[in-house]
Parts: C-alpha cells; structure tokens; sequence
C-alpha cells in the first residue's frame, strides 16, 4: 500500500513536471505566440497543392497512355485541360511569389 | 497494486482533462508554451496508462486473484498465455487496452507530425484529449479493472471457446483498428476546428487509416477462421452483431480510402469524406459498445449494462458534434471542381463509395433492428442471414465488378472506343470462365456463378495492369523484366499495393462463393465401426478416446478418410469439457486438400455413453482461398504502407515552400 502510494505521488509528480516542460525551459520567452500560416501562406499552400495535383495527374495520364489504358484520342482530349490546369497553377505560383 | 492502477488511471484522465482544456485555450489564444504543454499531457497521459497497463498484466501473471478482474477471467490452471490474453477478454481490461492504445497513437501521431503541420495539430490534441477522458473516465469510475475483493483460493476461468491461439491476436488487432480510426477523426476535426481545410490532414492521417483498415481486415479473418476451427458450427460468418461490429467501420474506411484519392487527384468529396471519417470513428464506438455493453446477448442486458448507456451518449455526442463542425466548415469545404463524366474513374470511385456505404448502413439497421422494434413493439425482431446474404449479394457483387472496371477507366472521361479496347481482354476472360463453369454445373448456383464470373474479370483487370505497367517501365528503361516489375511498384505503391489488395478480395469472394454457395452437408449417428458418405469422401468411424490435457479432459473420435479408392489418412473430432470453467467445447476436425482448396469438416454433434456419436460433416470447396486472401491483403497493404521516398521529398519541397519546417 505504502509503495504504491509513493510510486503513484512519483508518478504524478513527473506528469505534472512533463507539462509544465514548456513552462520550465523557457519562463520569459521572446514570444510566446503560435507560429502559425498567415493568409497569404495558406493561399499559397492551396496553389501548391493545386500545382502538384496537375502534375501528378499529368504524370499518371502519360503513363496510363503509355500501357494502353488510355487510347491516343482520348489521351489527346485530356491532356490539353491538364496542362492547362497545370500552367495556370505555376503562373499563380509565381505571381503570388513576385507579389511577396 | 491496485492502488497504483487506480492511481495511474486518475492520472490519465487528469491530464486527458488537462489537454482538452489548454490545448483548446491554446489554440483559441495562439500560446506556444500551453500548446506544448498540452501535447506533452497527451504524451505523459500514455506512460501514466502503460503503468495502468503494467499493473494490470502483473496481476494477471502473478494470479493475484484480489483483483475482481483476474479472478472472474483467469484461473491457476490457464496457460500462460491465455492469462495474458485475459487483459483485453474482459469489459474492463479491454477499456484498458482501448485508453493504452488511444493515447499510445494520439501521442505519436502528435509527434510525427507537430512539425510540418503545427497550426493543424494544436486543434489536434484537444479532439484526442476529449474521446481519452470518455475512455479514461470509464475506467476510472464505470468498469475498473482494479476493482478488488477478498482473494478467493482460485479464479472463475476464461470461457473455453476464448482458450485458442487465435484470441491472443484476433482481439488486439480488432483495437488497433478501432483505435486506430481515432487518428484520422482527430485530425479531420482538428482540421474542422482550426479551419486548415488543406490536404495536410489527408497526409497526415493517410497511413494511418490505412494501418487501422488494415489491422480491422487481419483482425476480422482471424476472427473468421477461430469461428471456423473453435466454434464448431461449420461456418465462419454467422452475421452475428459482435462480427458486424468489426465489419462497418472497415467498410466505413474502405469507402474513405477510395475516395481520398478522388480529393487527393481531383480536389472533390471534401464534405463526403469528413463524413465518411466521422462515420468510420462512431461505427467503431459503436462496434465497442456491441462488444461490450451486453447489449448482443440480450437486449435486457442493456439496462444491466455499467457502460451501455455512457457508451451511447458520447457517440451521440461525438457525432452531433462533428456534424455541426461540417455543417459550419461548409464554405470552406465546397470543392473547386466537379465530376465532368458519369464514364470517368472518380465516377467508379464514387459508385464503389455509394455501394460500400449502403451496404454498411444496411447492415447497420440489421444490428439495430431488433433494439428498435423491442422498443417500439416489445418484441425483438432478429433478421436473419437471408437478409444479410440478399444486400451481400444486390451491393458486393456489383461492387466486385467495380473493382475491374474502376482501374480501366480514366480520370475525368473516357470514350466508347476507349472502353472497348480496354475492356476486351477482361471482358473475354470473365465470359469464358462464366461458360466453362456453367458447363461444369456451376449454375446450381447464380449468384456462385456471377461472383465466379466477375472475379475473372476483376482478375484478368489485375493482371493486365500489372502486364502493361511493367511493359511500360521495361520500355522506359528499367532493365530487365524482374526490375521493371519491381520498379512499377515502388514508383507507385499506392496504385499497385491496391491492385494486390484487389487480387486478394477477389480470392475472398472465391472462397466465400465456393464455400456457401457449393458446399454440401451431411449427418449420421455412427457407431464404432460403422461409415458414412459426405460428398466424395468417405467416413469410417473408427474408435473414441478420452485423455487428460492441462486444463480438460478431451474426447475424440477418430475416422478413416478415403476418397473413392485413395486413403486420405484419419481424422478426429470430438468436445473438451473444461474442468473448472464446467464448459463442453466442440472440437472439430479438419482436412485440408492444399491443390483444391476445399475442406472436409467434421463436427462430433453428440456423443453418448455407449460410444455411438452424431456426426455432422461439411466438404467446403474453395474455402482456403479465404485464409491465403489474408495473406495476399497484408501483402498488398504493406505495399501500401512502405514509407513512399519521393512523396516524402514532395511533401518537403512543398512545405518549403511555405516556409514550414521541412520534416514531419
């Protein structure tokens, strides 16, 4: 019983010292805000995310082109919208990191 | 130590509370350190768990029956690792497990991923913090697993049908694929809360979900063959509640893992895959609930139930909760793009979806059905297997065929001529096996026979993927045939660890096909001596025995096996009548044929005093394609799983890019 009691404080007590770490390494801190995206870094996130889904949606319709999963009409019809979609996304990219 | 246990647990739920609350006060006011501070109480809510869990596992071994627990689940007699097993084969130890696992993966998946998504994960930790308090304050104050009593001189003993190598498994793997579907709901809602509506979360939750489906799948299959070799009622999946339970949350995260990628390649589904999330999570609350509540037994037990009502409650909040979330988050979730083809593979995608989701939900009002209509009627209502096999049949069989058709079509559209070219080859195949079945007598059976069918030309899709994939990379330069088929999966696991995944549902249907739609049963009482004939095989009754085993006393009776002229060897069936669990077990026997695939099963219904036995025998054409299915399934999802080097030098240009730290 006696043990256990000591092995539990023991325990509470390193839980209780594992959260206030933060607290303990850094008591005055220069900042102590969340480091988080601004609006123009999530816009910028979105264009990338668009840009590497036209890619790789490129990337998979020259290969399904390539095994025969996709005929040469059909591989003609879609890839002009993806490069365009492609093309639009890293002009995007590029005027929002002129505007920077 | 019980004192510790109980100790250790408070301990969980206080910090469990602390998270909640400043990790949500941290992300509402922007504090770094309180944020950190959070994250580090998840963390130090699993080691304050695991010494929960250390306790609980030393009573256990060291038969300290003062534990309530060890003495109702174990005894001096059960085998080690048996005892072990009682952990989670009880209500209270397997809400043990359930905590230990939870803020186990809460914690890592925190971790792995704090860096890169940072302003996603401070509203990460509050939505895990809070299903930890549920669990942690079940533990503490509903069902303890510390509860403890005047020592009695030795334990209840663990139910004889629980006494197989399969429960040391089965169960925990069933967890971890509960458990393991709270990493994506966490994240979605961290998402939801923080209204980071990117990809990010997708990313990050990705393997995980994929290891929770995968864990479920194993999970249920093990769970499938212990039914098959220790329950003894010739089958493998009654539809009972308790499997059901397992099975809608997989099916739940089958359909998300398929229409991920339609958000993932096309930016569509935002809302529906949320949905699919939070769906995925409540259905493994509730596959909890079932299990554990009593509820299953008798739907009396509900009201006798400590945790049935509890249970309820925070899925109920859970889900009218997340729901609100969505329903605010809508503008953010509104998808750039649309489905421009009903002919397209995000279509197939969403089709697989749609039969996917009705038959979970179909199987769903199954379970409740009887719930509902005692309340309604006062009296409960079962539906029955006919009622199960039917929506097996209208959705599985035309979702078998999607699976085939879904990886010949392109993204976005694909033209009549396209199809035709693509669709040749597999259409020919299944048509060919289709009429060579029918002419071998396979049309006792339409639904065999179209399952048979369809399997071929998902096949066939399979195999040609993987024929022109490879052709293609030889093409490309990647050497020989062996290299270019090795370098077409690492250059896209996801793509063909799926198709392997594919091959091996198709194996499943196969067996499932051949095992219930083509099987045959026969019976006789035997005395020594006498035979009898099941199928092919014949049966000669040969002698019954009795020996002492550890912990039963085991009676077998031994059969000769021939089959037409060729002896098959023996075969022994029989029951274990556990001395202190004062159980009978049935105790079947099996013969595998390795070429054919098909067993011959034999249960030893009754025995009498004067040696005469009642023979129950099954022959199960096929049905090993089932076992060796999982084999082929964690095949292909480890493929899956594999770290993936280029996606991860993506993921860390990308983050670059922003300026967010390049690691994960």
């Amino acid at each position: 019983m006696t043990v256990a009691l000591i092995l539990a404080v023991i325990l509470a007590v390193t839980c209780v010292v594992a959260v206030a770490l933060p607290f303990l390494r850094e008591p005055e801190p220069e900042s102590d805000s969340l480091d988080e995206l601004d609006e123009r870094d999530r816009r910028r996130l979105e264009l990338l995310e668009a840009r590497d889904r036209a890619l790789s949606a490129l990337k998979e319709l020259e290969f399904d082109h390539r095994t025969g999963t996709i005929s040469d009409d059909d591989y003609r019809t879609l890839v002009g919208p993806l490069r365009r979609e492609a093309a639009h996304a890293l002009q995007a990219l590029e005027l929002d990191g002129s505007g920077r | 130590m019980p004192e510790l246990g109980r100790a250790a647990l408070v301990v969980t739920l206080g910090l469990s509370v602390y998270a909640l609350v400043a990790g949500a006060a941290a992300a509402r006011l922007g504090r770094r350190r309180l944020a950190l501070s959070a994250q580090n109480a998840l963390t130090a809510a699993f080691f304050s768990t695991l010494i929960a869990s250390a306790v609980l596992l030393g009573a256990l071994l060291g038969h300290d029956f003062s534990f309530t627990y060890v003495a109702r689940t174990t005894s001096e007699a059960l085998p080690t690792a048996y005892t072990i097993s009682a952990f989670w084969g009880g209500q209270e130890g397997s809400l043990l497990l359930w905590l230990l696992v939870l803020t186990g993966f809460g914690a890592t998946a925190v971790r792995l991923n704090r860096s890169w998504a940072r302003d996603l994960i401070v509203w990460v930790v509050p939505a895990f913090a809070a299903v930890s308090i549920f669990f942690s304050f079940l533990v503490v104050a509903v069902a303890s697993p510390f509860a403890t009593q005047p020592a009695p001189a030795d334990g209840a003993g663990m139910t004889p049908s629980l006494q197989n190598p399969y429960m040391l498994a089965h169960p925990p793997l069933l967890y971890l694929g509960y458990v393991g579907l709270t990493v994506p709901f966490a994240f979605a809602m961290g998402a939801l809360l923080s209204g980071r509506m990117d990809e990010r979360w997708l990313i990050a939750t990705r393997r995980w979900t994929l290891f929770a489906w995968t864990a479920l799948g194993i999970g249920q299959l093990l769970g499938a063959h212990w039914a098959y070799v220790e329950v003894g009622w010739g089958g493998y999946y009654a539809w009972d509640p308790v499997e059901n339970a397992a099975l809608m949350p997989w099916l739940a995260a089958t359909a998300f893992l398929h229409s991920v990628m339609i958000q993932e390649k096309r930016g569509m589904l935002r809302v529906w895959n949320i949905v699919l999330v939070i769906l995925a999570f409540s259905l493994s609350l509730f596959g909890t609930f079932l299990t554990r509540s009593g509820v299953v037994n008798s739907i009396h037990s509900f009201t006798q139930s400590s945790i049935g009502p509890w249970f309820l409650a925070f899925i109920g909040v859970t889900v009218a909760v997340s729901l609100a979330l969505v329903f605010w988050r809508l503008p953010q979730l509104r998808s750039p793009t649309k489905l421009e083809s009903a002919v397209s593979r995000e279509a197939a995608f969403l089709y697989n979806n749609l039969l996917l989701l009705a038959l979970c939900l179909t199987i769903l009002w199954g379970v409740v059905y009887p719930l509902l209509s005692e309340a309604v009627r006062g009296e409960a209502v079962v539906l029955g297997r006919a009622y199960y096999d039917f929506f097996l049949r209208a959705f599985g069989l035309p979702l078998l065929l999607l699976m085939g058709i879904g990886p010949l079509i392109a993204w976005r559209r694909a033209s009549l001529r396209s199809l035709l070219t693509t669709f040749r080859w597999p259409t020919a195949v299944a048509l060919a096996t289709g009429g060579l079945l029918l002419s071998l007598g396979a049309g006792s059976s339409v639904p065999g026979l179209v399952a048979y069918t369809f399997s071929a030309f998902v096949a066939a899709t399979i195999g040609l993927e993987f024929a022109r994939g490879t052709r293609a990379r030889k093409a490309l330069g990647a050497g020989s045939w062996p290299g270019a088929f090795s370098s077409l999966i690492s250059r896209n696991r996801r793509r063909y660890g799926g198709y392997v995944v594919h091959a091996s549902i198709v194996l499943l249907a196969v067996g499932i096909a051949g095992s219930s739609a083509f099987d045959s049963v026969a019976e006789a009482k035997l005395k020594p001596g006498q035979s009898m004939e099941a199928g092919d095989y014949t049966l000669a009754y040969r002698s019954l025995d009795e020996r002492l085993a550890e912990n039963a006393t085991e009676i077998r009776a031994t059969l000769g096996v021939t089959r037409g002229d060729r002896d098959l060897g023996t075969l022994q069936a029989g029951k274990n009548a556990y001395t202190i669990e004062q159980q009978v077990s049935n105790e079947v026997g099996i013969r595998s044929d390795p070429v054919t695939g098909e067993d011959l099963f034999v249960i030893a219904e009754q025995i009498d005093p004067d040696g005469t036995v009642y023979f129950r025998v099954f022959v199960k054409p096929l049905v090993n394609l089932i076992w060796i299915a999982g084999f082929v399934f964690l095949l292909g999802s480890a493929i899956t799983l594999w770290p993936d080097a280029r996606e991860q030098r993506k993921l860390v240009a990308r983050a670059s890019e922003i300026g967010v730290p390049a690691t994960r």
